[in-house]
């Protein structure tokens, strides 16, 4: 398990292809996020589309950096060098890879055992030989899922994961993420716009603002696991909520 | 018509297959397979005959008769020179095809990756791109010498470039998604080469490699017949000098025959390695 300490200001877009312009125009993308992530804690962040939150993921995991950030780990387990698992918005595999070896690819030779029972667990026994193409929707995410477990991250990141799949495929991907999560004791930041998803996986809510982006509310989910997608305790907790801050998914605290 | 020819014979090798789970065989020999060899014996038939009747209508010393140039081959495979020539130009195209694609496929990466590099040699790449390969060849012969090395590094200046171009073009398409997944989970540089960035590339390699000996044999022949002392160019000069037309055709022929048998020793196996995953039963 890890901790995670977070402290961005003034991230601007990446501007890979047009560098000379907009140079002193306002492109920041993140003006001011902190926050910090306990261990083994489960952290939903909402934010209105476009508003850096995958930025905000990128840069956790070290794909994007620059000179304004500071994000530290607080790790207890400094043997550990690979502690970060990742899942993307969209599945990420190597598709001239089988499965197994899309898995056994972020392993080390010794631990290739355990691509079975990973595959086991994740509900795709016997699909190993696959490549991803011949496999569904919801199956290749299943994988990713699969490979982020495979190295016992100690903290993950989900990008809206479970965005365009259908509701009984994302209900069940829920479900096993929880176990999985559970089970491995993960810390856990999982980026969303879909309020309900996160109060039934979360154990605190984010909220961002439309860029600059800034975190304008943030509140612990008080219901006890484990709990239903789109339940009534949730659905209630949910419109209390929205009560109080109507304009809170746009971005707006008042 | 080689290409078709090809396209052809593995999708009828493929029904072939299938056929033999169904069980329609004659002689041990899938049905589809045997039709299929049966009309590409009578389309060679048709041509070798018609050529021949060409040959009987014209009746000219220029356009020899399908035997004729049929017996030079004999003659030229049992008494003459013509395997010793085919070996040494087979090594020479050899040598300089795997200089010319691993040469052109690491400058080929590091200007499709570094867009810095990239306009730092770009313009040299149109030019070397752009001069005649005669001029190469005879610039070589005349630096390095009448040499062996002066004949590959000639070869070899006119094939780079092509790589260069097609191995950057695949470069560039790189899926930054699937790099970020390696960065992500601390790949080692080897693996992240190996697995993620170079599979990418597969299908702009076999491009290149293609056009790649296509090119080169053309390049090797001129070389060879500019300032070497063996090989098939020089053996085609010598025929030339002699005026030996159906030996010219005959060599011309065992070539073809040669570049076939590349094509399906080498180029086959490869095509299916860049296929794997792409698509599905």
């Amino acid at each position: 398990m890890i901790e995670l300490n977070v402290a961005i200001k003034n991230k601007q877009y990446l501007n890979n292809f047009h560098t000379n312009q907009n140079k002193n125009s306002n492109n920041v993308v993140l003006s001011q996020i902190e926050f910090t992530v306990k261990r083994g804690e489960f952290l939903a962040i909402i934010g209105p589309s476009g508003c850096g939150k995958t930025t905000l993921l990128n840069m956790i995991s070290g794909i994007e950096s620059y000179s304004g950030q500071h994000i530290s780990f607080d790790n207890n387990h400094p043997a550990n060098s690979n502690p970060l698992g990742y899942i993307f918005q969209q599945p990420r595999l190597m598709p001239w890879l089988t499965v197994r070896e899309n898995i056994e690819l972020v392993l080390h030779v010794d631990q290739y055992g355990q691509v079975n029972d990973l595959l086991t667990e994740v509900g795709l026994s016997g699909k190993g030989e696959y490549f991803p193409r011949q496999l569904s929707g919801g199956m290749q995410r299943r994988v990713s899922i699969a490979r982020a477990f495979a190295i016992n991250p100690q903290l993950l990141l989900l990008d809206e994961p479970f965005n365009s799949l259908d509701a009984p495929t994302a209900n069940r991907l829920r479900q096993l993420l929880m176990n999985l999560c559970q089970q491995y004791g993960t810390t856990v930041v999982f980026v969303t716009h879909d309020l309900q998803e996160a109060i039934y996986l979360a154990d605190r809510i984010l909220f961002m603002s439309n860029t600059p982006s800034t975190i304008v509310h943030q509140c612990k989910v008080g219901l006890p696991q484990p709990r239903t997608f789109s339940g009534v305790a949730e659905l209630e907790w949910q419109v209390q909520l929205m009560k109080k801050y109507p304009a809170l998914l746009s971005g707006k605290i008042s | 018509m080689k290409f078709f020819f090809f396209k052809n014979l593995t999708e009828l090798l493929g029904k072939g297959e299938k056929n033999t789970r169904n069980g329609s065989f004659i002689m041990g020999i899938p049905k589809e397979l045997l039709s299929f060899l049966l009309i590409r014996l009578m389309i060679i038939t048709i041509f070798a005959l018609s050529w021949q009747g060409a040959a009987w209508l014209i009746a000219s010393p220029d356009f020899p008769s399908f035997f004729a140039v049929l017996n030079s081959l004999h003659f030229h495979l049992v008494e003459g020179e013509m395997i010793a020539n085919l070996l040494v130009t087979l090594q020479r195209v050899l040598l300089s095809f795997v200089i010319a694609m691993l040469l052109g496929g690491m400058i080929g990466i590091g200007m499709g990756v570094n867009a810095w590099l990239n306009k730092l040699t770009d313009s040299l790449l149109i030019i070397l791109l752009n001069i005649p390969a005669l001029v190469t060849i005879l610039l070589c012969y005349i630096w390095i010498g009448l040499v062996e090395a002066a004949a590959i590094t000639a070869v070899v200046i006119n094939k780079v470039p092509t790589v260069v171009v097609m191995i950057r073009e695949g470069a560039r398409a790189v899926d930054r998604d699937l790099l970020a997944v390696a960065t992500v989970y601390q790949l080692p540089a080897s693996t992240t080469f190996f697995k993620v960035f170079l599979p990418q590339l597969y299908p702009f390699i076999i491009a290149s490699a293609r056009s790649g000996l296509s090119l080169i044999w053309k390049i090797v022949l001129v070389v060879e017949l500019l300032g070497r002392s063996d090989g098939v160019g020089f053996a085609l000069n010598t025929l030339f000098q002699f005026f030996d037309i159906a030996g010219i055709l005959a060599y011309t022929f065992a070539f073809v025959l040669v570049v076939l048998l590349i094509e399906i020793l080498f180029f086959k196996p490869f095509d299916k390695l860049v296929a794997r995953g792409a698509y599905c039963d």
